[in-house]
């Protein structure tokens, strides 16, 4: 087994979210650190290179090489920004990493703006989880007044204070000019970029954005060395990695584990197919990631290489595990109703495009399938794809091209015969899918 | 027209940034607003606005582009269930149908005695606890089985 | 510079270029939307899509910048290939019902659709429908027709100045909108029909109106205000159906006022006088030109013979053109005297004494771009000036700094940084105290015949508007239409080039009218101790002539100047309009051309004299009034009345080849100063309100239903409000010297306190005469 608490380390106490349980679990020690020796930041970033961290919210961009883009000589103010936005289905390991160990995230927020040179910072967090925005709000009391956040920390010359900026329903701040927007009380729409938030990002100030995770792992990385990181993972891989496991599983949860271990022990992990049922496919990075068929998803390790091999992504490592009582059609329609209800709006492709695919799914599903459907949805998509201001086009066309690709006889049979290969009994098994109102 | 409760929560959250960028907390001060309000009126958004020395209609546009905004009324308890796909293969759409049954309400509607609202989520990022659902935006109810279910809505309706 | 291939054409374009900005310099066309290059880049409609070298994507050439040594290509497989992806996206949702949509033949989206578009449509799904928004009387709408360029929002933003308009919801859902039952009431808010790419905004009054390919489209220029628009009429069988911004940017860029788009409506009203008209007793009478031009040059004739020359003068429209001036003028001169004038709304004339020239703005309007510092002294500016003030806001953008001295601080949609608000009657103090304070700062002395004015101590108000005009490296004081009317017009005028002459600033007067400067250079005002406007209106005449002039509303006097003219034993009223206060005091009424039905020339605020030509016949038996006046002057026998076209009467007056034209100057050395006299009561601030200032503009309905068209009311601070116990919606009569009206008090702290604004310009305020005067307020 390759399970390994860095960040969910020691989370065993009843109350492990306060400044006092962090303390003692060997917290703030390495920004102690820092402090005390004036560490310089170019050391903090070449540390947190060599630890190989990849941005943990699905991109993977090496962090350390992220930080190293922000002007340090820049003369006015800079941001720093926490992306705890996770509304990717399939997501939901920030949640718990803030719920439980809040610390970590401003710890590392702490760190970066050292090392950085920025005086302000933002965690913007989910608004649906907001019993979890409480609760940093409380975090961050502690830490202003244990000395940790605001003027002078820990009475050096570096100051640095963090807010809680909350969502309040909108996947696409998760995208991360939108969350920029966002935090300017704007709608939450993407910026093109470039110019990248690097040189013009919040209030148009050079700003860096991470994942709540990859501020987590920052502490570990500079009190225990970038090296030691890495070898938690495997080259180009540093670290540990916490993974989002839902759908038929036995025990859905979040297991942190060494980037390269197989897919299977984490199955096992999280309590193998609920009722012993067959794998039928895999999401293994969150929603927009391409659907694994189950054969080549057991041959895979959860990595950022061995996945993008199996033609997905390791995303945000959010696992969505599908049985064989799951319609393809069905679980198809519900993703692309949400990409559809999710779409800004702003760029044509996407506010345009996503209802089509939506709508064309839908068709199939209730009977109205036509033969061409199937070359209209790869058609529809490839006109989407690579043409929108963000992502979000590339993330509702993926599942349209995968599914279609790997269970394209599911759709023919829906098609031809204006109903579910997978039988409505053996559908409700599993837990049947319902997807949003018709438009 | 806002309380001066709510005006005192809004500058704490006004103070979070830099002093010419009021309008950054314009999602916190809705949602006070609404919070106070139980729904944003459209005089309320107009009252948030000026407040915050923007044009009505940028708050607006904030308003209606975030789902947890209600710009319609809505019942004491408004109960939103996740239905998304992770969710839903582990009986989110089960926990839906029982408290449309046990509501006797469809999604977006509202029972006679004004009590509850009925709303669909999309991704709450707690697909783990499925099938998870959400009173009054801000309390997240985890692993909604029938029972829970039953349980939540006597202990609401007391 | 930056070395771009495009299209296998090299060049180079300056740094910070975009691939559209490239594009555009060798005259490659990119399909696009959302793109204008006025407005900040949205990048959101996708179409300019292009393929770049070594890119793995299409990307989108608005918003793209230019590296060194990038290959584009717009036209290549891959880029066409994304540009018709886009193309069905946008045509997914969109009605294909072009021929009953208003924009038809006119449609960017209709265009580019045939190059791009298919012959069929893959999108078998049921059609958005959007809720149409009423965004006023001005601007129509057909929401379902739009395609979320955002083009609309980001002119509100960023050109008129305030988001009025928004894009609410998202996805799909997305919708363009006003905040809930509010109006688009900019007074720039027809732009947003140009720019819409598409059917969704169109011209209200234009409304199926006319087909653009129908229309003829000719130039002209705007007679509404000082900045001389240029445009373009478009004109169906003789009838003016709709005017557009003629794109010049030296002078509106591509933008125009309301005023100038939708006052045409004022041309095509049902009282436009089309026949000579002769008053026999009470009543009168249609006759023939001939008819009326020897009736009215015999009476002429006789009643100056009877009565002298001294007791005949003209008061002439400021929006006149240079020929029609200079021919009136010369025809007042021809008959003895000196009594003619244009500036009716002026009130006091002791500048002409030791004036040198045509006030005028002392600057190309251009050159705004480069000011960092500017002083606006007595102007409602933002509405007096609309473009104008749009430029500035622009300006202001890039680091302009604006102060203002002006007893209200109506919000000019800009960041003002330093401000005066005094009462009318101390205007004269507030700029000697800047006067004072700036020449303190410089050490500089100030010339001994202001000093008499200098304040012993200096408000912190004044030292900031010196400090602000001193920080400045380029900075300019300009005098506003307030300023120019006001009872010590001159002696504001005489401070504020002392104020400029120490530091440093350009200097000039803004100017209230199309001829404001034209009108000096025609020889249109006294020359040899002649009467000015005021003394021709305070005491009866035996005689007038006047042009396309309505005493109570384009004079400052009022009610006061329809009286005088009344008294009169005989008015020539040369008119495009008939009306009652118009039978009521002229014996005959010659129909004249307004400007679209006549050649002439305005020479705008930085002395730009543009010529015109008609673009519409004369409606029934008008006649362009410099044709009349030279027939006139025929009849009565004159001298120099033998012009065959209008410019060989422009070319007795300007060179049209010169920029600016000449015999301009703003100073007034040698001016005898007043002070101010301390006033006791309430003052009256009285603006002319944007879509009151012209006998064409009060007749265009659209724009009277617009807000800026509200009938005038009484508008006091909270302060003066509870000092006279009065409430908000008080139904009050406003008294001064001269007579009284009935209005509606309403709250308004940007009018200084002590005052009381209510507007000119309006039949029910006419009574109340002068400009600034002390008014009482009595509910009633």
């Amino acid at each position: 087994m390759s399970a390994r608490n860095l960040i969910l380390a020691d989370l065993d106490g009843d109350r492990t979210w306060r400044l006092q349980d962090y303390l003692a679990r060997g917290g703030y020690a390495a920004l102690k650190k820092i402090i005390a020796e004036s560490t310089p930041p170019a050391d903090i970033i070449a540390e947190v290179k060599a630890s190989v961290l990849r941005g943990r919210g699905g991109a993977g961009f090496p962090t350390g090489l992220k930080w190293s883009f922000m002007p340090r000589s820049f003369p006015g103010a800079k941001y720093l920004a926490c992306n705890s936005d996770e509304g990717e289905p399939g997501t939901f390991k920030d949640r718990d990493i803030l719920r439980y160990n809040p610390h970590s995230v401003i710890e590392g927020m702490i760190i970066a703006a050292y090392a950085m040179g920025c005086e302000r910072g933002y965690n913007y967090i989910h608004g649906e989880i907001f019993e979890v925005y409480d609760r940093f709000e409380e975090a961050l009391a502690e830490a202003r007044a244990a000395g940790l956040l605001g003027d002078k920390i820990l009475g050096s010359d570096f100051s640095f204070d963090l807010f809680a900026h909350h969502g309040y329903g909108a996947y696409i701040c998760g995208e991360e000019t939108a969350l920029l927007e966002s935090i300017e009380g704007k709608k939450g729409q993407p910026r093109f970029k470039p110019p990248f938030p690097a040189s013009y990002g919040l209030y148009g100030k050079p700003t860096t954005i991470n994942n709540t995770e990859t501020f987590a792992s920052v502490p570990f990385i500079l009190r225990d060395g970038g090296e030691t990181f890495l070898n938690y993972g495997k080259p180009n891989n540093g670290g540990t990695k916490l993974f989002s496991i839902s759908g038929h599983v036995n025990r859905p949860g979040n297991y942190e584990i060494e980037l390269g271990t197989p897919f299977s022990e984490l199955l096992e992990m999280a309590g193998g197919m609920r009722g012993g049922r067959k794998l039928k496919g895999v999401i293994p990075g969150g929603s927009s990631s391409p659907v694994v068929p189950a054969d080549i998803m057991m041959d895979c390790t959860m990595d950022y290489d061995s996945i993008s091999k199996a033609g997905s992504m390791l995303g945000s490592g959010a696992v969505i595990v599908m049985d064989e009582t799951t319609c393809m059609v069905r679980a198809l329609e519900r993703l692309s109703y949400f990409y559809f209800e999710e779409s800004c709006g702003q760029c044509t492709p996407c506010r345009e495009g996503t209802g089509w695919l939506y709508r064309v799914v839908h068709r199939i599903e209730h009977g109205l399938g036509r033969p061409d459907d199937l070359d209209l949805l790869n058609s529809v998509t490839t006109n989407i794809m690579g043409r929108t201001i963000c992502a979000l086009g590339d993330a509702a066309s993926m599942p349209v091209q995968s599914f279609v690709k790997h269970f394209g006889d599911e759709f023919a049979y829906h098609i031809e015969h204006k109903t579910c290969l997978v039988p409505d009994d053996v559908q409700r098994e599993g837990s049947k899918i319902y997807v949003g109102p018709s438009c | 027209m806002l309380s001066q409760e709510s005006l005192k929560l809004i500058d704490v959250e006004v103070a979070k940034y830099p002093s010419d960028q009021k309008q950054s907390a314009v999602m916190a001060a809705l949602r006070i607003a609404q919070q106070e309000k139980g729904w944003l009126a459209r005089e309320t958004i107009d009252a948030v606005a000026s407040y915050l020395d923007m044009p009505a209609i940028a708050a607006f546009e904030v308003a209606s582009f975030y789902n947890m905004y209600d710009l319609e009324p809505v019942g004491e308890h408004k109960i939103t269930v996740c239905t998304n796909l992770p969710c839903a293969l582990s009986g989110g759409v089960h926990a839906a149908d029982y408290l449309k049954q046990k509501l006797g309400i469809e999604f977006n509607e509202t029972t006679p005695d004004g009590k509850f609202t009925l709303k669909e989520g999309e991704c709450m990022g707690a697909c783990g606890d499925a099938p998870v659902l959400l009173h009054n935006n801000h309390k997240m109810c985890s692993w909604m089985t029938t029972e829970k279910i039953d349980q939540l809505l006597a202990d609401l309706a007391k | 510079m930056l070395e771009i291939e495009i299209d296998g054409k090299q060049l180079q374009v300056a740094d910070g270029s975009t691939v559209m900005d490239a594009a555009n310099q060798v005259g490659a066309y990119i399909p696009h939307f959302c793109y204008h290059k006025k407005l900040s880049i949205a990048a959101n409609c996708r179409m300019c899509l292009v393929q770049v070298e070594k890119a793995p994507k299409p990307l989108p050439a608005c918003a793209t910048p230019v590296t060194n040594g990038m290959k584009v290509w717009t036209k290549s497989e891959a880029a066409v290939k994304a540009q018709k992806g886009v193309m069905e996206f946008l045509l997914i949702n969109h009605p294909l019902d072009c021929p009953i949509c208003d924009q038809g033949g006119e449609c960017q989206l209709q265009d580019l659709a045939v190059g791009y578009g298919e012959s069929k449509s893959r999108y078998q799904e049921e059609k958005r429908v959007v809720f149409n928004k009423n965004l006023g009387p001005l601007v129509a709408t057909d929401m379902t027709r739009c395609i979320h360029c955002t083009r609309c929002v980001r002119f509100t933003q960023e050109i008129a100045g305030l988001m009025e308009l928004g894009q609410a919801f998202r996805g799909e859902h997305s919708e363009i909108m006003p905040f809930v039952e509010k109006t688009v009431d900019s007074e720039l808010s027809g732009n947003i029909i140009d720019l819409c790419p598409v059917g969704a905004l169109t011209s209200k009054p234009f409304r199926f109106a006319a087909r653009t390919w129908e229309l003829a489209r000719r130039k002209s220029v705007s007679p509404h205000d000082s900045l001389g628009s240029n445009l373009i009429v478009q004109v169906k069988h003789d009838v003016v159906k709709r005017v557009l911004p003629l794109e010049n940017e030296a002078i509106n860029e591509c933008w125009l006022s309301d005023r100038d788009r939708f006052s045409y409506e004022g041309l095509n009203c049902a009282s436009r006088l089309t026949k000579p008209m002769i008053r026999q007793g009470d009543s009168w009478q249609e006759t023939d030109w001939q008819t009326a031009l020897e009736f009215a040059a015999t009476r002429l004739k006789a009643v100056v013979a009877a009565a002298g020359a001294e007791e005949f003068g003209a008061l002439l429209a400021s929006n006149a053109t240079v020929e029609e001036l200079y021919l009136a003028q010369k025809l007042v001169r021809g008959l003895g005297s000196d009594n003619v004038d244009f500036r009716l709304r002026q009130t006091d004339f002791s500048a002409d004494a030791v004036s040198q020239g045509a006030p005028w703005l002392g600057m190309p309007v251009a050159e705004i771009a480069d000011l960092n510092r500017l002083l606006v002294i007595g102007s409602f500016f933002r509405k007096d000036h609309p473009l104008l003030a749009q430029r500035v806001r622009q300006a202001a953008k890039r680091g302009l700094k604006v102060a203002s001295i002006h007893p209200t601080a109506d919000d000019w949609l800009l960041p003002v940084s330093a401000r005066m608000q005094p009462k009318p009657s101390e205007m004269v103090a507030a700029l000697a105290a800047v006067l004072k304070a700036v020449a303190d700062a410089e050490s500089k002395s100030v010339d001994a015949a202001l000093t008499v004015l200098l304040p012993a101590d200096m408000p912190a108000e004044a030292k900031a508007i010196a400090d602000m005009l001193l920080s400045g490296r380029q900075s300019a004081i300009w005098l506003g239409n307030f300023a120019m009317q006001h009872a010590q017009a001159a002696t504001l005028r005489r401070l504020a080039q002392e104020i400029a002459s120490i530091t440093g600033s350009s200097f000039g007067v803004i100017g209230d009218a199309a001829n404001s400067v034209g009108g000096y250079l025609a020889g249109a005002v006294p020359a040899t101790g002649g009467k000015n406007a005021a003394a021709m209106l305070s005491e009866s005449l035996k005689s007038y002539v006047l042009l396309n002039v309505e005493p109570s509303l384009d004079s400052a006097a009022g009610e006061r100047a329809r009286a005088a003219v009344a008294g009169a034993d005989f008015v020539v009223n040369l008119t495009a309009f008939n009306s009652p206060e118009l039978r009521a005091i002229s014996h005959v009424m010659l129909p004249v051309s307004p400007f679209t039905e006549t050649s002439g020339t305005f020479v705008s605020c930085e002395g730009r004299a543009q010529s015109f030509v008609a673009v519409a016949k004369p409606q029934g038996d008008t006649r362009p009034a410099w044709k009349v006046l030279r027939v006139m002057g025929n009849l009565l026998s004159l001298d120099g009345f033998d012009y065959n076209d209008s410019e060989a009467v422009r070319a007795d007056v300007l060179d049209i080849t010169a920029f600016p034209v000449a015999n301009l100057s703003n100073t007034l050395d040698g001016l005898t100063v007043s002070g101010s006299a301390a006033s006791a009561g309430i003052e009256r601030v009285a603006d002319v309100p944007i879509y009151a200032t012209d006998s064409i503009v009060r007749r265009a309905p659209a724009l009277q239903r617009a807000r800026d068209g509200a009938a005038p009311a009484a508008y006091l601070s909270a302060a003066t409000m509870t000092s006279l116990g009065l409430n908000a919606g008080d139904a009050v009569e406003a008294k001064t010297e001269q007579g009284s009206a009935r209005l509606v008090a309403k709250a308004d702290d940007t009018v200084a306190d002590g005052c009381v604004r209510i507007a000119s310009a309006h039949e029910t305020t006419a009574a109340l005469g002068g400009l600034s005067a002390v008014v009482t307020l009595e509910r009633v």
